[in-house]
Parts: C-alpha cells; structure tokens; sequence
C-alpha cells in the first residue's frame, strides 16, 4: 500500500482548452478517496494521467516516494506503476472466461491456481462457479465486481475506480458498492473512486475531493464536506440546500425563516444563508409571537421520508425533509422552525442557480 | 508506418480509376467526344439502363413482399424459407444465367435477362429488409391496428416509411452489382456496357473504344457509390434503436396461407431449383466424359489463387481497417474511402486497367500471378476492410489500457488480447475474399496467365463452346464451395426470427 500525491498538474487538449489547471491532492496510505465532480470538470483525466494512460503537461504524480510522471526522468509506464484500474463499464475481456480476467495480471505461474481465482471471487462476494463463464454471461453488478477481484489480483499499491457504479440501476448499485468497500477494506488498498454522484462518494469514502473547472475546491472527510461546504456551490452539489438572502446583525441570520443563530464569526451586513432541508420543523401555525407561517404548495412522498414544499410569504419556495408520519396536506398553513445555526456566504458568492433558491 | 502502408494500399486500389482519369485527359474533349457521343454508346446506355431499373423493381417487389411473409406473417416453416431465399447467393450469377440458357436458348431478349438477374440478386434486397424488419419496434405496429388500421395500411404508412434505408441500401448494391456483371449478361447475348468492353477488348485489345466505353461505365458507378455513401452516413441514424425485445405476432394469413405458400415456392423454385436441377441434369450428362484430373487440378488452382488473395488482401486491409478506427480523422476516413471507392469500378475496367498499365510500365509482370493477385486485392479490399473495422471497433483502446495496468507489455498485450479479439473478424474477412475470389470470373478471363485455369474460367471456355457437360461441374464446385458462406449469411440474420 501507498499513498498518491499529485501537485500542481495541469493537462490541455487541442488549442488551449485546459482540462486541469493545477490539481494537488494527498490520499494517504490505506484510504478510500472519492474525486467528486459534475461530468466535464476533469476527474477522469486527472484518475488517467495517475494510472499512466495519459502525461501531465506540467506537475508530478508520486506513490509513496517514487515519482512516477513529471519528475526529472522518464515517467513510468502504466504496467510498471503497480496501479489497479476498474473502469466504468468493467471492460472484462471479452475473450477470456472469469478465471481468464481475474488472473490476467499475475506472474504466469498463479495463473493456473485455481485456487487464487477463487479467493479473489470470494473476496467480492462472487460464487466461484462463475469462473468458468463468459463476461457476457454476467449480469453488469457481477461484470464490475469480477472487474474489482482483476484490479486486486496482482496486490497493487492503488487501486483506481472509474466511476464504476454508473452503469448499474439502482438496486444492484447500492448492493455492489457494499461489495467492493468490503472488498478494498479487506485488502487494505488505497483507492480512489471518480464519481459524479454526492451520495456514493458521501457513503463510501473517508476524504472526499471536490472538483469544479480542472482545479480541487475542496477536500476534506465527508462529515465535514456536508456540514462546511467551502462555497454555495459546492454546498449545492452535495445535497439538498435551502439558501436564503439574509441580514447578519450580531450573530444572528435575520431571513425569510426568521431569526437563525450562525455557524463562526461573521461581520454584520447582508449574507447568503445555507440551511438543509432536515433542519426545517413544522408545526400548527397559532400561538407564538412572529413566527413564520408558510403554504404546503406540495408533498413528494417517499416513504422513509417526504419532501415538503413551502411557499414562504416573501414569495419564495423552499423545501423541508421530514420523517414520513404526520405530513401536512397540500393547501394548509404551517408554521416553520429551524433547528441548528445555519452557514453564512458573502453575497458575491451567488451565481448557484439552484432551483431551491427564493426568487427575488 | 501504419498511415504509409495504408496509403499505399489506397494508391494500388485507385489505379484502375486514375487510369481511365488519366487517358480520358490524354484523349481530350474533342477526342471524348467522337468516342462517347455515338449510337452505339447511347444504345448500350439504354440497355443498361432499362436492364437496371427494371431489376431494382423486381428485386424490391419480390425482397420486400418475401421479407414480410418470413418475418410478420403466421406462414409455416418460415426457418426454412428464411434459409432456401438467402441459398441462390451460392450460386454465382453467370451460374444462374448457364443454368436458364442452356435449357431455354430464346431466352437472350430483355425479358430473359431481367428474369435470370432478378432471380439471382433478389436475395440482396431481401437480406437488408428482413434485418430491418427485425429492427422495427413492434409496439409501433400494435399502436397503429390500434388506431383502427387495416394490415394493409400498417404495412403502407407504418413498415414501409421504415424498410425505406433498407430498401434503398439493397437496390444500390443490385444497381452496383448489375452494372459491374458481366458473365451472366454475356451469356444471354445482352448486350450492356460489359459485354461491350469486353468484345472491343478481344478485337482491338486496348483500344481507346473499349477505354472510353469504360470510362462511361466508371461514370455511372460513381453516381451510384456517391449516393450509397450519402446513404451509408444517415443509416446509422436510423440503426440507432434498439431491436426489438418483445416477440412480434405474426399477421394471420388464414385462407391467404394456399397462395403465399405457392408464391414463396414459385419464387424458391425459379431462384434455386431450376439452377441446381439444370447444372444436375447437365452434370449427369456430361458424366462419362468428366475429366477428374483436369478437375481436381483446377480446383487446386483456384484454392491456391483465393487462399493467397485471402491473405494478401485481409493484410493489405489491416492498416485501414485499424486507422479508421483508432486514429479517426479526415485523413484516415479519405484513405478507408478510397478502398471502397477502387473497387467500385467493375471487374472489367480493373483487369482492362491492369492489361495496360502492365504492358507499359512494368512488361515483365504483363499475365503473370501478381497482376491477378492485385486485381483481386483492389476488387475485394472493401469486403476485408469492413470486416476487420468492425473487428477493431470490438477491442477498444480500453482494454489495452487495462491490461497495461495489470503490467502487461506491448508485446504481451498484441498476443493476449488485440490478436485474440481481432482473429475472429480477420478470419471472417479473409473468408469473404477468399469465397469472392473463388467464384470471380471477369478479371480472371482477362489477366490470368496462359495455361492457368480456375474453375470460372474453365467453366465459361466450355460453356462458351456450348459444351455444357463439361461446364457443369465446375459449377457444381463453385456451389459448393460458396454454399458455407451462404449458411452463415442466412444464420446470422436468422437469430431472433420470431417463432
């Protein structure tokens, strides 16, 4: 095992269209690390140029202490790098049976062990009578999962998964993402997942890499990321968000939802306020002094949960995330409380077209 | 390395048409003129012309109407007929056109010769429609009964709007193919623009008629390639849905099963009874004097001339099949084009091509092997190159990279994965070449050394001195050794027929 460290690379395709412009990111030894990122913002270049497949234009890779591109030498070649690569679709090889895949890369003599096959089939949670079939005779959760065991097989020091999970639906998705976290746990393999999707990396990583435009906004464990999201957008991207336009006077967000107390030290004057959508409580509306009284404009019901949507009178819509037992019916007047400190953004930092934000 | 090779690939396969660009230049306009616009160009343009739409029409009027009974229709045995409509492609077309003439000679009119070429091209239409008709949605065609429309109607404004790429995809390869065809149409005395060339070639050798008269023919073949490229960009659109997931149910014939039974006999027995029933009754009466030396000898020749065509021309497509594919650009689709655009022009023109050329520049290769083997080459490079492109579209870059990952070297990577995933649609190209090459007849009468025969070749001088015993069973091989090629047409278009 090892850990990976890039700084300062930058790669352009074409006539100047910059793809990373300068990504330093650290994933210590034995870490999962999620690079998150919309479709666009150079994630799989940069998870490319660290498997080997791709050069930097300026900037170095280094595993452990072995700088691998961009140092003063030749940059190590893909197959010397030790790296293990699952990509998107899984990519087993389609003339090769599962045994075939998941010993491709070990020494010639494993090959025939039998037995190797089988551990790694077991280790992602596959029946060893799958290794006699053809990747075609898979469903696309066991094609990824045998993907995982071929990336393992050779015991690399990285593995890189390239937004693995995509191609599945929704229920099988959920079941091989439990898989293949116990899978690299098990091994104790740094790993590094490119994903566009906040929930996976949320779940699965203990660090997750922000990325937005070719540059790394924020990296940090996931807790954190949710909590104190550097800025609007990335506070948008990672979850549902209630952002408001507010006053700040002593410490307090003075807002469409009343008075809230805020998160740190924040200079009197006007500021955009981040609230989750699990923060909001409703009530019957009568009794307390000033309180803010909201239209239920519509309920998405999920079962677990609902989503309640409200229509402040200050002519804007929010949402609140409540447990599914009582909900208001559509039409009623509520009252809204909010639970917690909310987060302050400085005006300037608008530009979130987020449709959960008040107009006007 | 792999864009010069390729390049000079492209170079050979355009010769014969740089040939005729070139000599046109030499003769001039005034010379063009006096050669070009005369009556007997202008008869040969109408004959073929009238020989050429007259079997577009038949081909669509009997592929289409024998696509719907296969694949929409509760007709029985439908695997079966599906098989016997693909089977007369075994059967080369001068085959087909021996197998007619010899037993009824009046057949040399207009009306023969449409009958025997619809017959032996119809498949071309049928082949495309049925694969299309297996692409459509069936849900469209419950929607449309739905609506309150009659089967007529649904096939009118529902399948037919959808056949149309299909359809026209097939009639461009029949108008192809015909204007290329020269055994067939010569052997039933219709005179076309093949026929032609050739008699001016036997009686001036290469003589500025039969050159003018192929650039008129080259002409022509360009119109049509032109418009099946046009065609060919916009049919990935229309490929671009899914297959069908949902079994199709088939349109009940009830009282109409009698006649769609007997028209599908009629039409499978004109097609592939009446040719297989002559060359047997040929066969048997020429069985005494059958010579088996001279027939084994031949068959030999003709195995080792496709064997080392096969292999010469699947290399020679390898360097285009993979730059199209992996190194996408202008350049590289213009050289893949130029492939497919040498061997538009007609065997004929080719093998005239190559006479001269070797005359001039390079004597001492004039009616030796190679200049065979290049015409071949640039005749059959399309079949090669389609099939080792869509090779290479199997085994994306990806999986090298993955297997890089795994510490595999360059080397390792060509033997353990690139080599394994292309062998199977080299094969399947070389094949195609090989099978080509076996029943080629045109170019093979023309540049083929003296005193070497192949089984077409032995095959016409007997049938053209009307020795028909002799003839058949050189035919008889030829069919057979086309008929595997056929089964795996017919098989792979096959899967997922409804039943």
């Amino acid at each position: 095992m090892s850990s990976l460290t890039v700084t300062g690379v930058t790669r352009s395709f074409g006539a100047g269209t910059p793809v990373l412009r300068g990504v330093d990111l650290h994933v210590p030894s034995g870490s999962f690390t999620a690079l998150l990122g919309p479709s666009g913002c150079g994630k799989t270049t940069l998870l490319r140029i660290v498997a080997g497949f791709d050069e930097p234009d300026a900037g170095t890779v280094a595993l452990g202490d072995r700088v691998v591109a961009g140092g003063p030498g030749r940059s190590v070649p893909a197959r010397r790098r030790g790296i293990g690569f699952v990509p998107q679709e899984g990519g087993l090889f389609p003339h090769l049976t599962v045994a075939g895949n998941i010993s491709f890369g070990l020494p010639r003599r494993q090959r025939r062990d039998g037995g190797r096959v089988r551990e790694l089939l077991e280790l992602v949670g596959l029946d060893a009578a799958l290794a006699g079939r053809s990747p075609h005779q898979l469903s696309g959760g066991q094609q990824q999962r045998v993907a995982v065991a071929r990336a393992l097989a050779p015991a690399p020091s990285l593995v890189l998964l390239d937004e693995p999970f995509s191609s599945l639906d929704a229920a099988l998705r959920e079941e091989t993402r439990t898989a293949v976290s116990a899978a690299l746990a098990a091994t104790g393999a740094t790993a590094v997942l490119v994903t566009h999707d906040q929930a996976e990396a949320l779940s699965m990583a203990d660090q997750v890499a922000v990325m937005r435009h070719g540059r790394l906004v924020q990296l940090t464990d996931p807790r954190t990321l949710y909590r104190s999201p550097q800025d609007l957008d990335v506070a948008t991207f990672v979850g549902e968000a209630v952002v408001l336009d507010a006053d700040v006077r002593g410490g307090t967000a003075h807002c469409a939802l009343g008075a809230v107390p805020v998160d740190g030290g924040y200079p009197d004057g006007p500021a955009r306020v981040l609230l989750r959508p699990e923060q909001l409580r409703l009530s019957t509306p009568g009794s307390a002094p000033g309180e803010v009284v909201a239209r239920v404009d519509g309920v998405d019901f999920f079962g677990h949960d609902a989503r309640v949507r409200l229509a402040l009178p200050t002519a804007g819509t929010v949402s609140a995330r409540l447990e599914g037992g009582e909900l208001p019916t559509t039409g009623a007047d509520v009252a809204v409380t909010v639970r917690g400190t909310a987060l302050v953004f400085p005006v300037a930092a608008t530009g979130v077209p987020a449709p959960l934000q008040p107009l006007g | 390395m792999t864009v010069a090779l390729a390049v000079a690939v492209a170079a050979l396969a355009l010769l014969p048409l740089g040939y005729i660009v070139w000599y046109a230049f030499d003769l001039g306009w005034s010379g063009i003129q006096e050669l070009v616009f005369r009556p007997r160009v202008g008869e040969l343009l109408w004959n073929t012309t009238r020989l050429v739409l007259g079997t577009v029409v038949a081909c669509c009027v009997l592929g289409v109407g024998a696509a719907w009974l296969v694949e929409r229709t509760s007709v029985p045995g439908r695997r079966i007929w599906h098989v016997l409509l693909v089977a007369p492609l075994a059967v080369p077309a001068f085959v087909h056109s021996f197998a007619w003439i010899s037993l009824l000679p009046g057949l040399d009119t207009y009306a023969g010769a449409l009958l025997v070429v619809t017959l032996s091209y119809f498949p071309f239409v049928y082949l495309p429609v049925v694969a299309a008709f297996r692409g459509l949605d069936p849900a469209l065609e419950d929607t449309a009964r739905g609506l309150g429309l009659s089967t007529w109607a649904v096939f009118r404004r529902v399948q037919l709007p959808q056949l149309r790429v299909a359809l026209l995809g097939g009639s461009l390869l029949v108008a192809l193919h015909l204007l290329a065809e020269f055994g067939a149409l010569q052997m039933l005395r219709y005179p076309t623009f093949t026929t032609a060339i050739y008699d001016q070639y036997q009686a001036t050798f290469n003589g500025p008629g039969a050159t003018t008269l192929a650039g008129v023919l080259v002409l022509l073949c360009l119109v049509l390639l032109l418009a099946e490229i046009r065609l060919r960009g916009r049919r990935t659109y229309a490929r671009g849905t899914r297959g069908a997931t949902r079994p199709v149910r088939p349109v009940a014939l009830r009282g109409l099963t009698a006649p769609a039974l007997l028209g599908l006999a009629v039409l499978v027995g004109l097609s592939l009874a009446v040719p297989l029933g002559s060359l047997g009754y040929w066969m048997a009466r020429g069985a005494s004097a059958l010579d088996w030396n001279l027939l084994t000898s031949t068959t030999g020749t003709t195995l080792g001339l496709g064997a080392t065509a096969a292999v010469l021309t699947t290399a020679m497509a390898l360097p285009a099949g993979w730059l199209a594919v992996r190194a996408r650009g202008r350049t590289t689709t213009l050289l893949e084009r130029s492939t497919y655009l040498g061997s538009s022009v007609p065997g004929i023109v080719v093998a005239l091509a190559l006479v001269t050329i070797s005359i001039r520049a390079t004597p001492w290769l004039y009616q030796t092997v190679p200049v065979l083997l290049a015409a071949y080459a640039i005749l059959f490079l399309p079949r090669a190159v389609v099939t080792v492109r869509s090779a290479v579209e199997q085994a994306p870059p990806l999986f090298d990279d993955v297997a890089a990952s795994l510490g595999s070297s360059a080397l390792d990577r060509l033997r353990r994965i690139t080599l394994p995933l292309l062998a199977p649609g080299i094969g399947a190209g070389a094949a195609l070449v090989f099978l080509a090459v076996v029943t080629e007849l045109t170019a093979t009468l023309l540049l083929a050394p003296t005193g070497t025969r192949t089984l077409a070749t032995a095959f016409w001088s007997a049938s053209s001195s009307l020795d028909y015993g002799a003839a058949a069973p050189y035919a008889v091989v030829m069919v057979l050794l086309a008929a595997p090629a056929t089964v795996l047409l017919s098989r792979d278009a096959r899967r997922g027929l409804t039943t």
